[in-house]
């Protein structure tokens, strides 16, 4: 800088001058966005401190004493969050079943031979993905509930006794997962889709002029070519695994099934909006947030392992 | 190509439980349609399945009667399309100059956006924060936590980045300065990509519900899912989720719930068809760029 500011005296201002006069519309348009990220996403970030803070709302944030791990230890001493924490990685586990269905359902859209036929299919399976879960889950009360949905009076017609899919347990499992499928596997199967471009079409035609069965293409060519789509994605869905969405519990959940619905985040909302313990919710937060946290990362350091490139 | 008769059979089968897996996507939404236009007699007795019974339009007529359904429903068309523009333009602010190959503490700036994406703090700290900003129960609380997705962010500036660098050299030899450059020749060239990130974001605002259910207890404020949860899914699942939740209400005619959330649905029906071509390529650059 100093051998530059002596070189330019002459005619030319400084360059940081001119790259100022020239460059300042930037900083001045990220001013708002900085400020966004700085305040509505780094602020909550220090606001987990709360976690660690005998906090009421009358003495604020800063004022309250701080208590250590005291939190912690009342959350981990709670047997409903273990409850909570249980029936996450329950529904996660069975929604990881579910992962081969958006591969298989692209691979047959892969083999379709008729345009349209295909076309149609990919706008009917990928809308369910834009509705909400809350009409998702008026969709499922239509449809399934013991008195009224329309898939028991329908085994009543027919002289069958209805099926508790949303009071017993175990269907209402089953009925969570299958609304995961129906919301989701339609639109999961985009990225492989777009994996199958990829593959070489010689390949096929290689093939073809070897005889070799649709079967064997499928087992040979197609699935090799879209392993690290689906490794990629699989290490994901691992990474997520301590993580569960809000709305999709929230919504399908009834008196019944509280002992199975309940999941870490209604659970830090019954904490922490309906009996206001604001402490108790943020550290039980926090714990899906770290938990999560180390998965991710374990799984970028696997996939670097396995894939020899990681997810991000 | 010819097919031996193994194949054919084959692609038969494939047609077959592609169809089957289309019909189990769309079979909810054809009944909640058969629902809303059937009479209540019909439906009561269970005679309704995928096609209405007794055709009437009286469940619409209800709901556009209900005043507080009429008016969560404007007042979400006004806050979609309100909270898009903000930020779609937040947005832009951003990507245009992390997009500039000379800007300095681009990196910085950008790693601290990036950083984002690995760690929520969780729900609690946020509903702190909109409290503490006194923004509890207002509009605000609807629109400026999410002003600006960093997954959406990225892909706008991928797409900013990916302008040839000719066209800046001229315009900064025609005297045209970042201001002008965005708004006359980046802005204008990126229109699809924009499109795609509005769609995004109003979909998004149109479905979430988990923010309002905290932030929101105002009945004039309440967006349109919220308002149907109460009246579709709150009225009937009581008991131990009323307690918590809100108030029990008064048992709700099912063809009125079916009209409500055909209400809910159809401006996402609307926009699908340009949605779908949209969205989907804006998720693969997501894909291969995030």
């Amino acid at each position: 800088m100093k051998n530059e500011a002596q070189a330019t005296t002459i005619v030319i201002p400084s360059r940081r001058m001119s790259y100022l006069s020239r460059q300042w519309p930037l900083y001045a348009m990220m001013v708002i966005p900085m400020a966004f990220f700085l305040i509505f996403r780094y602020i909550p970030m220090a606001g987990v401190v709360v976690a660690f803070k005998n906090y009421n709302i009358f003495t604020g944030i800063w004022d309250s004493a701080w208590v250590g791990l005291d939190v912690f230890r009342e959350v981990f001493a709670l047997p409903e969050f273990y409850r909570a924490l249980r029936n996450t990685l329950l529904l996660n586990v069975l929604g990881l079943l579910t992962f081969p269905i958006p591969i298989i359902l692209a691979l047959l859209l892969n083999e379709l031979r008729v345009r349209w036929y295909k076309r149609l299919s990919q706008t009917v399976m990928y809308l369910p993905h834009f509705i909400s879960w809350v009409i998702v889950g008026g969709l499922v009360l239509e449809l399934l509930s013991t008195n009224t949905g329309y898939v028991n009076e329908f085994l009543k017609s027919i002289g069958l006794s209805p099926i508790p899919f949303l009071e017993k347990p175990a269907l209402w499992i089953a009925t969570y997962v299958g609304t995961g499928v129906w919301h989701y596997a339609g639109w999961g199967t985009i990225l492989y889709l777009a994996a199958l471009t990829g593959i070489n079409k010689e390949l096929y035609e290689a093939a073809e002029v070897d005889g070799a069965s649709r079967m064997r293409r499928i087992w040979h060519i197609t699935l090799p070519g879209i392993k690290p789509t689906i490794i990629v994605l699989f290490i994901i869905q691992i990474g997520h695994m301590a993580e569960i969405g809000f709305e999709q519990p929230y919504v399908l959940r009834n008196a019944y099934v509280m002992e199975y619905a309940q999941v870490i985040s209604t659970y830090v909302y019954t904490v922490g909006i309906r009996s206001t313990q604001f402490a108790l919710a943020t550290a039980i937060g926090l714990f899906q947030s770290l938990v999560g946290l180390i998965l991710l990362l374990s799984a970028e350091l696997i996939s670097r392992r396995v894939n020899g490139q990681g997810i991000f | 190509m010819i097919q031996s008769p193994a194949e054919k059979l084959g692609n038969v089968i494939i047609m077959i439980i592609i169809g089957g897996f289309c019909i189990f996507c769309i079979l909810p939404m054809i009944h909640i349609l058969a629902l809303s236009l059937s009479g209540n007699r019909a439906i009561m007795s269970g005679e309704v399945g995928l096609w209405p019974v007794e055709l009437t339009f009286q469940a619409y007529e209800g709901v556009l009667a209900n005043a507080r359904m009429v008016r969560s429903l404007l007042f979400t068309v006004a806050l979609v399309i309100g909270y898009t523009a903000v930020a779609l333009v937040a947005t832009i602010l951003a990507a245009y100059p992390l997009s500039r190959r000379n800007f300095k503490g681009k990196n910085v700036m950008f790693g601290l956006i990036i950083v984002t994406m690995f760690f929520n703090p969780g729900i609690i700290p946020h509903f702190l924060l909109v409290k503490e900003l006194h923004m509890l129960n207002t509009v605000w609380s609807l629109v400026l936590p999410l002003l600006i997705s960093a997954f959406l962010l990225i892909i706008l500036k991928t797409s900013f980045s990916q302008l040839p660098i000719e066209l800046e050299d001229s315009a900064w030899l025609d005297g045209c300065g970042h201001v002008r450059y965005l708004t006359r020749v980046v802005i204008p060239l990126s229109l699809p990509v924009l499109a795609t990130l509005a769609l995004y974001y109003a979909v998004d605002r149109w479905n979430m519900f988990q923010d309002a259910l905290y932030y929101i207890n105002d009945q004039d404020l309440y967006p349109i899912q919220l308002r149907l949860y109460e009246m579709v899914i709150n009225s009937q699942t009581n008991d131990a989720t009323a307690q918590e939740g809100f108030n029990s209400t008064a048992p709700v005619p099912q063809s009125l719930k079916a009209a409500s959330i055909m209400f809910a649905t159809v401006p996402i029906l609307l926009v699908y068809p340009w949605l779908q071509r949209y969205f989907i390529s804006g998720m693969l650059v997501g894909a291969v760029k995030g």
